[in-house]
């Protein structure tokens, strides 16, 4: 079955595969479908523009009872705590930066080792392939929950334990699968002519994969990268039972941590959140021709 | 260099990384699971055979955790799906701003399941949450969202639908726009009514890639830990352990990790059966 995902998330003009709903049901039928719609987007919104909007308001707003949903004094204090602490920079921030490091460099990892995988599983007859895919896909399956138990025995016995090193190690063996199927699927897409010809020309295998296909791969790798990347950044259960540290600690457990006291201030918390949640949400912009690729692990495609 | 040490050296380490992080640890599982092992007492692991399997299968704390979390799963699996596809539908009916549309639903999807529970908890605050703020300028009630013990199961699968009806809406939608345009032309011709087409050209036609969402999500949400951690801790009482958030208690707070081990070696083959399915009904979606 062919699916058009370029269809699904395009900003172009739309493009009507289904026949206009007046010709049929009338004009009435069609208002009544903007309409669900309309309250369907503000229903599935609303949460996300609270947390917005929370984030820009006065604490006594915050904790208005009846809730304010317009009338409220704006303020960008909040954003100032996220980032600076009574003398110097808050914990907050250095667990921003954790983030872009764990998610940066695990990130990286998973292309170097999944790319050259992806790309040998679709050129050569692999001994047992099917198995061996789905061995690689089944580890991402895995419940985190019962994975981190072993892991960290291994980590204490290693030393890995409240490391960055070790957050990385393990995101990388998250990714690493998702890379791989992900890929594939990018790989197949380029002809293995390519290589074929270029070694026609006098060029090894492994020069004509470097030199010819590797650039074509290009939009693919960095599509399947930040898919990865919003997994590392969002990634919470390892994070918080393999690191304990202030200095370790990447944000989510940072911003969980926030609610850990008797009052909660959840002017921060939103805040926090939302500085957390943008770039991931530059990044799925970016990536959202990829979308149903991405979000399948790359098992359904076009 | 022949093809094959070129396959060999490429594939090879990215399994071995998967080796030494995802089999090696589980294998550590398997053997921890048939032992008495606690990780604060330490000391010698003594082998006590199926006895940490046998326990958790006769258990009834762990059925009533098993039953938790079918509620949960086959409750927030159906909800998504149903809301996933009805979005698709009156979004692939469009014909202007789709593509804005697609973008703005599936912001939740994105979201870090620890934002997402914040702000939930945030929202269902029983005391100055703007839900129930909302319910009592319509004259309703206030409701104990999540301190009540049916309510928190509710309010848990609330926030699951409403992080992931965008996967569903997503796949549907890539689906929908599928459907050759001529088969319904085919049908106008011979005055098809609206939900005769429904019925006979878009359902068959999307069904299968449905079903693979629906699997996947199935699977996702079975070993779903983080939201409950967040939102609920559990609680109240035990309403909202699901068997992940056991699992967790039995080897991080209990300390018992060779019953925790066993719990997990149970749960991964579930989702190995889970795996299973999800592959064999996308080779059929492929050879179609």
């Amino acid at each position: 079955m062919a699916v058009s995902v370029d269809e699904a998330v395009s900003t172009g003009p739309g493009r009507d595969h289904t026949p206009p709903a007046r010709r049929f049901g009338g004009r009435g039928r069609a208002v009544l479908e903007a309409a669900l719609l309309a309250v369907l987007a503000v229903v599935m919104l609303f949460p996300a523009l609270w947390m917005i909007e929370t984030s820009i308001k006065e604490n006594r707003d915050v904790y208005a009872i009846p809730a304010k949903f317009f009338d409220f004094t704006v303020t960008l204090d909040h954003f100032k705590d996220v980032f600076v602490a009574s003398g110097g920079r808050s914990a907050l921030s250095v667990s921003f930066l954790n983030s872009v490091v764990v998610a940066g460099v695990s990130t990286a990892l998973a292309t170097v080792l999944g790319v050259p995988a992806a790309w040998a599983y679709s050129r050569f007859a692999v001994k047992a392939k099917k198995d061996q895919l789905f061995f690689i896909l089944s580890t991402r399956f895995m419940p985190p929950v019962v994975v981190v138990i072993p892991i960290f025995l291994m980590y204490r016995q290693v030393g890995l334990i409240d490391s960055k090193l070790g957050l990385i190690l393990i995101y990388a063996a998250f990714n690493v699968p998702f890379t791989i199927w992900m890929m594939k699927g990018f790989v197949d897409e380029v002809p293995a002519e390519y290589e074929d010809a270029a070694m026609l020309d006098g060029y090894t295998r492994l020069q004509a994969f470097w030199k010819f296909t590797l650039p074509l791969l290009l939009p693919g790798i960095a599509a399947t990268a930040v898919f990865a990347l919003i997994f590392s950044w969002n990634e919470f259960v390892f994070a918080i039972f393999l690191t304990s540290s202030d200095s370790v600690r990447t944000a989510p457990p940072a911003i969980a941590g926030l609610i850990g006291g008797t009052t909660v201030d959840w002017g921060l918390v939103a805040a926090a959140s939302v500085v957390f949640a943008l770039p991931v949400l530059v990044f799925a912009y970016l990536v959202r021709k990829h979308l149903v690729a991405g979000v399948t692990l790359g098992a359904v495609r076009r | 260099m022949s093809d094959r040490t070129l396959a060999v050296a490429f594939i090879s380490p990215a399994l071995l990384l998967l080796l030494a992080m995802s089999v090696f640890p589980l294998l550590w599982a398997l053997y921890l699971s048939f032992t008495d092992y606690s990780a604060t007492r330490g000391g010698p692991a003594h082998f006590v055979w199926f006895e940490n399997y046998t326990a958790i299968l006769a258990s009834a704390q762990v059925h009533l955790r098993a039953l938790t979390t079918l509620i949960y799963v086959v409750g927030a699996v159906t909800l998504q799906t149903v809301l996933g596809f009805a979005i698709a539908y009156l979004i692939s009916r469009r014909t202007r701003g789709r593509g804005v549309l697609t973008t703005l639903f599936l912001v939740p999807m994105m979201l870090s399941p620890v934002v997402v529970g914040l702000f939930w908890r945030f929202m269902l605050d029983a005391q100055f949450g703007v839900i129930n703020s909302m319910l009592g300028s319509l004259g309703l009630g206030q409701v104990e969202w999540l301190t009540r013990q049916r309510t928190a199961l509710i309010s848990l699968i609330v926030v699951d639908t409403w992080q992931w009806t965008p996967f569903i809406m997503l796949i549907a939608l890539a689906g929908l726009t599928a459907v050759p345009k001529y088969l319904y032309e085919a049908a106008s011709i011979d005055r098809a009514s609206e939900w005769f087409k429904f019925r006979t050209i878009t359902l068959p036609l999307v069904w299968p890639l449905l079903l693979i969402a629906v699997l996947f999500r199935a699977i996702e949400a079975f070993r779903l830990f983080d939201l409950v951690y967040i939102l609920t801790n559990g609680g109240p009482g035990v309403s909202t352990e699901t068997l992940s958030f056991h699992v967790y208690k039995v080897g991080f707070l209990g300390f018992n990790t060779g019953t925790a081990s066993a719990y997990g070696i149970l749960m991964v083959l579930i989702v190995i059966v889970l795996t299973q399915l999800y592959l064999r009904y996308l080779n059929k979606l492929k050879e179609d």
